[in-house]
């Protein structure tokens, strides 16, 4: 069962590395692989300083970001006004996006639409504007003179509402739109989302639409949760287009429903809404219903990774400012290989010594924890290098002492084990029987023990950030771990083991010598029975005169009904004789009705 | 000496040698209380010693250069100001990036000109500036919240597993005890704390918890029927339980502490500075400490807050008065709960039989005669 888990662990990553871009070692972070740096210049649209708090802000979100996206204890500093992202290895195109990008979302209603060329040939919008109400006949534009300054006055005092394209598209909104090139990648770059209370231009991300857009009509902001799937088809099933889902809080659920209710009775292109991120139109749906339940879709050309990114950002909000990319440098690593080298070593030193002790202390059961501790190391290393390829997780010098240490917790079960498994040797009871109850003993110990360990790495991990998240992850891998190596590894060999004849008959070096443990030399067993071991130093391994190597063939004793028959014909002898000077009612029960002839006469005497 | 050893676990678990560990509770708990204090006072005085990670600190950038030696860098800044445990990074071809700790304007200039002159470049290719803590505000807050959380949880955890609340009390006292100690030790010593270092302190957090819950574990199993039986008090009960474990205890942090002291000396002594003395320090004396705790300071403790429970203290009473009665004296009184005095009663094993001589033996059936 366990050899299977690894198998199918290794034949994982195997299928990986084959296939895909996994490799046979795990990926190391920024300490000790080095990485990218990234230094972001803050833009804000009137080029003051932005605030010291909203920089702080921005690395808080920087940091859930890119943490959502897997553990790859990145490290985000501040440096000045800039902000300095240094992510370990070579990031992949998603991950700087989500380093960079803003993430700022809002919903405005589309005024005009056309394509992405310039349109230099006709000034007049009005033929674009369609008949809305009155006010429609009211545009009047007035045919801009190419060399003069367009007006960015609104022709009226007041707009009607923020579909009233009259109103918002003034003459320069308009030069400006029949200016822009969306075909031009330059102007597709994204940025600021510009002025709420205007009107924008702006591109799709793919250059084929440009846009100008009304003011905004529902922040951000009141975006209360986003996830990523794929389009639900109205017969139930799912088509292979990538999709957001996002959900609006109670004020942006009005806020939409009122867009949605007045875009309804629109005509094209009035009756679409533009979902701008970052400046750019990624979605302009036309408006067939109206949304109340606060819930909207988007769609546009996402991919997996894209839509995932996508909602993520959503999720933690979006930046309080905007940023340039400054520099992007490699790096080096800050600890550089002397470092993890030695560690190894250490940690190799430090597992030597382990095995020495356990050995000096249990013997060839000593062997037991040495096989479980390589059983749990080659799981953990597979788990974390298959983590590393779909998780992004990275080890760092922190997590290999982590990993150390966890050597002493993993040992510490099988310890907790091997005692409960000698208390119960001491009691007397021969080793199949004390390997079965010490373990539901021990099992009790180490499943509390372990669910404390499991908490804390569970809460760490969902509340805190950074390097407390990497560790918080491998101290729950490694639990986790332990407590799947002692329940399909250890305990199964040691019921194998126990069977055998080197451990169950207590050899000396088999660490359950019952002698060693100090069963007394003659005890009382219950029921008239006494029972005879030769001291620790008898060198006598002689089967009459030591019950417990009897025993150790029979099948366990169970508790509360002890085996009668585990007597020696001496010993019988003896206690019937006792029995004789000194008559005694035996317990008429199972167990002494099922004993030998000796017993019966016991009773036969009495009557 | 394994024999020995393993002989004297027998004892132990039999309760033929028995350390009167819960009866001597003032001892521990004054050593506790004078190390907690010796630890608050290296807090207070030296105080701890934030690293870069933590305050900020200057960093260096020094362009074009040509060979990429690390080490000169560190050599270079050393010189200025000995006390700098400088980062020393290669940034793209050919630059490197040196982060020491906040310096003045002046150490600022020094340090500068130093490097253009170590790594033979113009001083004007060597550019400083400020930088911020990369372990902000905002990682130890949600750090903290994330440990408040986990404590609460772990208190209803075990009052549920152990129906107690005295226990979970008691594990979060021996808690609290070994992460001030540790952090105190940490002090103390004076290295910077990094984050590796946090990581160590978080470590001891878990491992501080569990090894009292195993010990806890074996208390539990052992004083399960403390109030049905009138041989012992749940204070002797308690006390041959943590005995038993003691053996597990010594094997536990032996083999945990093997790695840890592997990784502190090759960290502090062939290394120098750096994550592993960092990690390695603060995990070697947190699992001492915790291992101490778990035995000396946590089962003693939660001892001494169930003798107040009504029902386990009118049983004491009850036994010691049994005692007394049965030695003839009648000198009882009933405040004196006798665990701390003279007459120390180790609870073990019942050698099968022996305990009640003659009454242990069948009776003989009264109607014949």
């Amino acid at each position: 069962m366990l050899g299977l888990i690894i198998v199918a662990l290794f034949g994982t990553i195997a299928a990986g590395v084959k296939w895909s871009d996994a490799s046979w070692t795990p990926n190391l972070a920024l300490d000790l692989e080095g990485g990218t740096q990234i230094i972001l210049k803050p833009v804000t649209e009137n080029g003051e300083r932005p605030p010291k708090g909203t920089v702080d802000q921005a690395i808080g979100v920087i940091r859930q970001r890119v943490d959502s996206s897997g553990v790859s204890e990145a490290e985000i500093t501040s440096q000045g006004d800039n902000i300095v992202v240094s992510l370990p290895g070579h990031p992949s195109e998603e991950t700087l996006k989500l380093v960079r990008t803003s993430a700022q979302m809002e919903f405005r209603p589309v005024l005009n639409e056309g394509a992405p060329t310039p349109t230099t040939t006709d000034p007049s919008p009005s033929s674009t504007i369609p008949a809305n109400g009155v006010e429609a006949a009211a545009p009047d534009p007035t045919p801009t003179p190419k060399d003069a300054e367009p007006s960015d006055e609104p022709t009226k005092a007041k707009p009607d509402s923020p579909s009233d394209a009259a109103y918002y598209i003034t003459p320069k909104v308009q030069a400006d739109y029949d200016a822009l090139d969306c075909t031009d990648p330059a102007n597709r770059k994204g940025g600021a989302n510009g002025d709420p209370e205007k009107a924008l231009v702006t591109c799709s991300p793919d250059g084929t639409a440009k846009y100008i857009l009304g003011p905004v009509e529902v922040e951000g902001e009141h975006i209360s949760g986003a996830s990523s799937g794929l389009k639900p088809l109205p017969g139930g099933g799912t088509s292979n287009e990538w999709v957001v889902n996002i959900s609006f809080d109670s004020k942006g659920t009005s806020q939409f429903t009122d867009v949605t209710t007045r875009l309804k009775t629109q005509t094209a292109p009035l009756n679409q809404f533009a979902m701008v991120l970052d400046g750019l139109v990624i979605s302009a749906p036309r408006v067939n219903d109206i949304i109340s339940n606060g819930k909207a879709e988007i769609s546009g050309n996402f991919t997996r990774e894209s839509a995932a990114g996508l909602a993520n950002q959503l999720n933690f909000g979006a930046l309080p400012i905007h940023f340039d990319v400054q520099s992007e440098s490699q790096i080096s690593a800050t600890l550089g290989s002397e470092q993890l080298r030695m560690g190894l070593i250490a940690g190799l030193i430090g597992l030597a010594l382990v095995v020495v002790y356990s050995m000096f202390q249990y013997r060839a059961l000593g062997l037991v924890t040495v096989s479980s501790l390589v059983v749990s190391a080659t799981i953990t290393y597979a788990v974390i290098t298959l983590l590393s390829w779909l998780q992004g997780y990275r080890l760092s010098l922190p997590g290999v002492a982590g990993l150390i240490v966890a050597i002493g917790i993993t040992a510490d079960s099988f310890i907790v084990y091997f005692e409960r498994i000698r208390d119960e040797l001491r009691e007397g009871r021969v080793l199949t029987a004390a390997v079965e109850r010490g373990w539901a003993r021990a099992r009790r110990t180490i499943l509390a023990s372990d669910t404390v360990n499991l908490l804390a790495a569970v809460v760490l991990y969902v509340l805190a950030v950074g390097g407390v998240k990497g560790f918080a992850f491998t101290l729950g891998l490694t639990t986790l771990l332990d407590v799947l190596v002692v329940f399909m590894f250890t305990h199964p060999v040691l019921e194998l083991l126990s069977k055998t004849k080197f451990f169950g008959e207590g050899h000396v070096l088999s660490g359950l010598d019952p002698r060693r443990l100090g069963v007394p030399g003659t005890r009382y067993a219950g029921r008239g029975r006494v029972v005879t071991v030769p001291p620790a130093t008898a060198d006598v391994q002689d089967a009459t005169e030591t019950p417990t190597t009897v025993e150790g063939s029979r099948v366990p004793v169970s508790v509360g009904a002890p085996n009668e028959a585990g007597l020696t014909i001496a010993e019988r002898r003896a206690a019937a004789k006792k029995a004789s000077t000194e008559p005694t009612d035996a317990p008429v029960d199972s167990a002494s009705q099922e004993s030998e002839p000796e017993s019966g006469r016991t009773e036969g005497n009495e009557h | 000496m394994a024999a020995g050893f393993a002989q004297w676990g027998n004892d132990l678990y039999t309760g033929r040698r028995s350390y009167n560990i819960v009866g001597r509770r003032k001892i521990w708990f004054t050593i506790s209380t004078i190390l907690v204090i010796l630890s608050t006072i290296f807090l207070i005085k030296p105080g701890l010693n934030p690293g870069i990670d933590f305050r900020g600190g200057s960093e260096f950038v020094v362009a074009g250069v040509a060979d990429k030696d690390q080490q000169l860098a560190i050599d270079t800044v050393k010189s200025v100001k000995s006390s700098e445990e400088p980062r020393v990074t290669t940034v793209g071809a050919d630059s490197l990036r040196v982060q020491t700790s906040k310096l003045t304007n002046t150490e600022v200039e020094e340090v500068k000109g130093a490097l253009a002159k170590a790594y033979d470049v113009p001083v004007g290719a060597v550019t400083s500036s400020f930088i911020g803590a990369s372990w902000g505000k905002d990682v130890s807050q949600k750090a903290i919240i994330g440990i408040v959380v986990f404590l609460l949880l772990v208190t209803v955890v075990m009052t549920i597993y152990f129906r107690n609340w005295r226990m979970a009390i008691a594990a979060l006292l021996a808690l609290f005890h070994d992460l001030i100690i540790t952090v105190g030790v940490y002090a103390a010593v004076g290295w910077e704390v990094t984050p590796a270092t946090v990581i160590g302190f978080l470590t001891i957090l878990g491992y501080s918890i569990y090894d009292t819950v195993v010990v806890f574990d074996k208390v539990r199993e052992n004083t399960a029927d403390t109030l049905e039986q009138s041989r012992w008090t749940y204070a002797e009960k308690a006390n041959l339980a943590v005995n038993q474990t003691l053996v597990r205890s010594i094997n536990t942090s032996v083999v945990a502490l093997l790695p840890v002291a592997a990784i502190l000396f090759v960290g502090a002594v062939v290394l120098g500075a750096g994550t592993l003395r960092d990690i390695a320090l603060a995990l070697f004396v947190g699992m001492l400490i915790g291992t101490f705790s778990s035995v000396f300071l946590a089962t003693p403790f939660e001892v001494a807050l169930r003798e107040q429970e009504p029902a386990i203290k009118a049983h004491t009473a009850k036994i010691l008065a049994a005692r007394a009665a049965a030695a003839g004296g009648l000198t009882t009184d009933g405040g004196d709960l006798a665990l701390a005095g003279p007459s120390y009663v180790p609870a073990g094993a019942l050698k099968a039989g022996s305990h009640q001589g003659v009454a242990a033996q069948p009776k003989r059936r009264p109607t014949k005669k």
